[in-house]
């Protein structure tokens, strides 16, 4: 789908893209960075609208340096920002992009009509767009890039501003984007833990270059921490410590201090969950104590994780090894 | 999925829930997306396709435009005159504060609405290209004030035949005041675009339009009366160069059979008129650069 090699961007002050080379097939990738890591950059240069200053992308097989106008025929983009004009309807809106991507007129209201239902809008799509909740409005933004049924869409941070529900249907609407459309997405966050949901495949750039490139599976499967909390009891009167020795004996490896600063941090035990076993080895010990479990969650991998150099190193030595450059 | 109400035809009540749908019809290129643009755009700057308040102002201003050539018409018909009671080529300069005051109130909406919601980045990341954007934009503002210069014209003409004026006379004369409007639309479109494209507030590009087309017109004006006080009459000439309307003044003065409403009728020859087309000319094509160079930033 998105091909780049030793593609650079720089402008007189800053890097922008430093000899970033990617190889994106086919699904929901995801493109983490923190902000300023050069992913509106690299979305702009796909785009055909931005001239790399050296190395080569290629969009669905269309160099971006001479098919631009092809390639944005082929792909929707939904940009970071606000977009949409607030005194015409989502309807109205959505034709006229319809149009502004070639559409025939009559095909764009029926493509508008189908893609306003897609994302969830029904009748309100004939109000202004003024009077929309953020999560209508970036729904609006995702029509605009689904109606012309692209090969691929390009998310620039879809589910900013949105409350956890509404991140959730965000998330579950992009999946849906790949399963039931059969469009391919590349959806941009600053949250890992986010993309991890949604995506096949996770690329993690910094400061212009590629830091990691790995389907979701190995993310989740190599580094999966589980956060444990337990009640102490009678017996027991520290039980996370009881819990701690216990688990140390059987060896299973823990995080140490990494949760500071939170909320009964003192109490929670993160360790490295290797498989299922892990959890039952949890439950039969904590059984076997006597103690309450509090909560046994996954914990969701922040963009920072990623950066610590070693946790991310921790336990997942074999399959990282193959996929780290 | 599908329900059935009682009593109905079983087979006509089906709702099917379809699920997506690809779209494999065609996708029509570049030209036709500049078409629906300037289409979209010309309608909007009468408010067609847009709310009925901002209807009100455009159809206002037109009205305004035509009311005057529906008048002398009435009167030319109903006094049997064998002549128009005023030019062709007089009429747009005569109602031009009613076409600054209509280039002022939709060149914003046009362009600004864009730049302020930041919808431009939607229009760039489609097949368009930074020139369609621009033609089309410039090109259904040209068009929208062509309307509106050139329809009281032709309902001048159409009266004049009526009133069995001559024929070859009065053809004659439309054809060049429709030469000019048309000169003028292009001219004052470009500098409405450009005025208004320099900011994303509304306000600012009404006010920046009023204010360039009056003080320019006002300054010239004055400057002109002077020299004519002074009885520097060869002098009038140059200050035309100074405004937009008072530039095609000269124009059809010197090459559209015009009479001049510089002090004294001191309108350009040929001669110094090649130079007043030259500088409309270059205006529009200094127009249409400043606009393309206002997108290349705009882009995402």
């Amino acid at each position: 789908m998105i091909v780049t090699e030793s593609l650079s961007k720089r402008f007189p002050r800053v890097t922008a893209l430093d000899r970033l080379s990617l190889d994106i097939g086919p699904g929901v990738t995801g493109l983490v960075g923190a902000n300023g890591a050069g992913k509106s950059t690299l979305i702009k240069i796909l785009l055909g609208l931005s001239p790399a200053t050296e190395g080569r992308a290629a969009v669905l097989g269309l160099d971006v340096a001479t098919s631009g106008s092809a390639i944005r025929e082929q792909v929707g983009y939904m940009p970071e920002h606000d977009c949409l004009p607030p005194d015409v309807s989502a309807t109205e809106f959505v034709v006229h992009m319809a149009r502004m991507s070639g559409l025939p007129p009559t095909a764009a209201r029926e493509r508008t009509a189908d893609t306003l239902r897609h994302v969830g809008l029904y009748e309100e799509r004939y109000r202004p767009i003024g009077g929309y909740s953020t999560g209508m409005k970036q729904r609006v933004k995702l029509a605009q890039a689904l109606v012309h049924d692209p090969e691929l869409v390009l998310l620039d941070e879809p589910t900013n501003g949105l409350d956890p529900v509404g991140r959730d249907e965000m998330l579950g609407l992009i999946r849906r984007i790949h399963t039931d459309f059969g469009i391919s997405v590349l959806v941009t966050s600053h949250l890992l833990g986010e993309l991890e949901r949604t995506c096949d495949h996770v690329v993690v750039i910094d400061g212009g270059s590629l830091l990691r490139s790995s389907s979701t599976r190995d993310f989740t499967q190599a580094t999966t921490t589980l956060a444990i909390e337990v009640t102490d009891s009678d017996e027991h009167p520290d039980g996370s410590a009881a819990l701690h020795e216990k688990l140390t004996a059987a060896r299973v490896a823990f995080h140490e201090g990494v949760e500071e600063g939170l909320p009964g941090a003192g109490h929670v035990l993160l360790i490295e969950a290797t498989g299922e076993e892990t959890y039952d080895l949890v439950r039969d010990t904590v059984a076997g104590l006597g103690l309450g479990l509090v909560r046994m969650e996954q914990r969701r991998h922040h963009i920072a994780e990623v950066f610590r150099p070693g946790a991310a190193a921790q336990g997942a030595e074999q399959p990282m090894e193959a996929q780290n450059r | 999925m599908s329900t059935q109400t009682p009593g109905a035809a079983p087979e006509t009540t089906r709702i099917h829930n379809i699920g997506y749908r690809d779209y494999d019809g065609r996708r029509l290129g570049r030209a036709y997306v500049r078409r629906s643009l300037y289409v979209q755009s010309l309608r909007g700057a009468y408010g067609l396709g847009r709310s009925a308040k901002s209807k009100v102002l455009p159809m206002i201003l037109l009205g305004l435009m035509v009311l005057p050539a529906v008048i002398v018409v009435a009167v030319a018909v109903a006094t049997k005159a064998t002549k128009l009671p005023l030019e062709y080529t007089a009429y747009a300069l005569m109602l031009q504060p009613v076409i600054g005051l209509y280039l002022a109130s939709q060149a914003p909406q046009s362009v600004s609405r864009d730049l302020r919601f930041k919808t431009v980045p939607l229009y760039f990341s489609r097949p368009l290209e930074r020139v369609d954007y621009v033609l089309a934009k410039y090109g259904a503002m040209a068009s929208a004030l062509l309307i509106v210069t050139a329809l009281p014209l032709v309902i001048l003409y159409a009266g004049a035949l009526l009133a069995e004026m001559d024929f070859a006379d009065q053809t004659a004369g439309v054809a060049q005041a429709l030469v000019s409007v048309a000169l003028m639309s292009v001219l004052f479109a470009g500098i409405g675009l450009v005025l208004a494209a320099l900011t994303p507030r509304r306000g600012f590009g009404v006010a920046a339009i009023i204010g360039t087309l009056t003080i320019s017109s006002v300054a010239v004006t004055i400057v002109q009366a002077i020299a004519w006080e002074t009885d520097s009459t060869d002098v009038i000439k140059w200050f035309g160069l100074f405004s937009p309307s008072t530039l095609i003044d000269g124009v059809q003065t010197a090459f559209l059979g015009a009479t001049s409403g510089f002090p004294a009728e001191a309108g350009p020859d040929a001669g110094v008129g090649v130079l007043y087309l030259l500088v409309v000319l270059a205006l529009i094509a200094g127009s249409y650069g400043i606009l393309m160079r206002r997108y290349r930033k705009a882009g995402l």
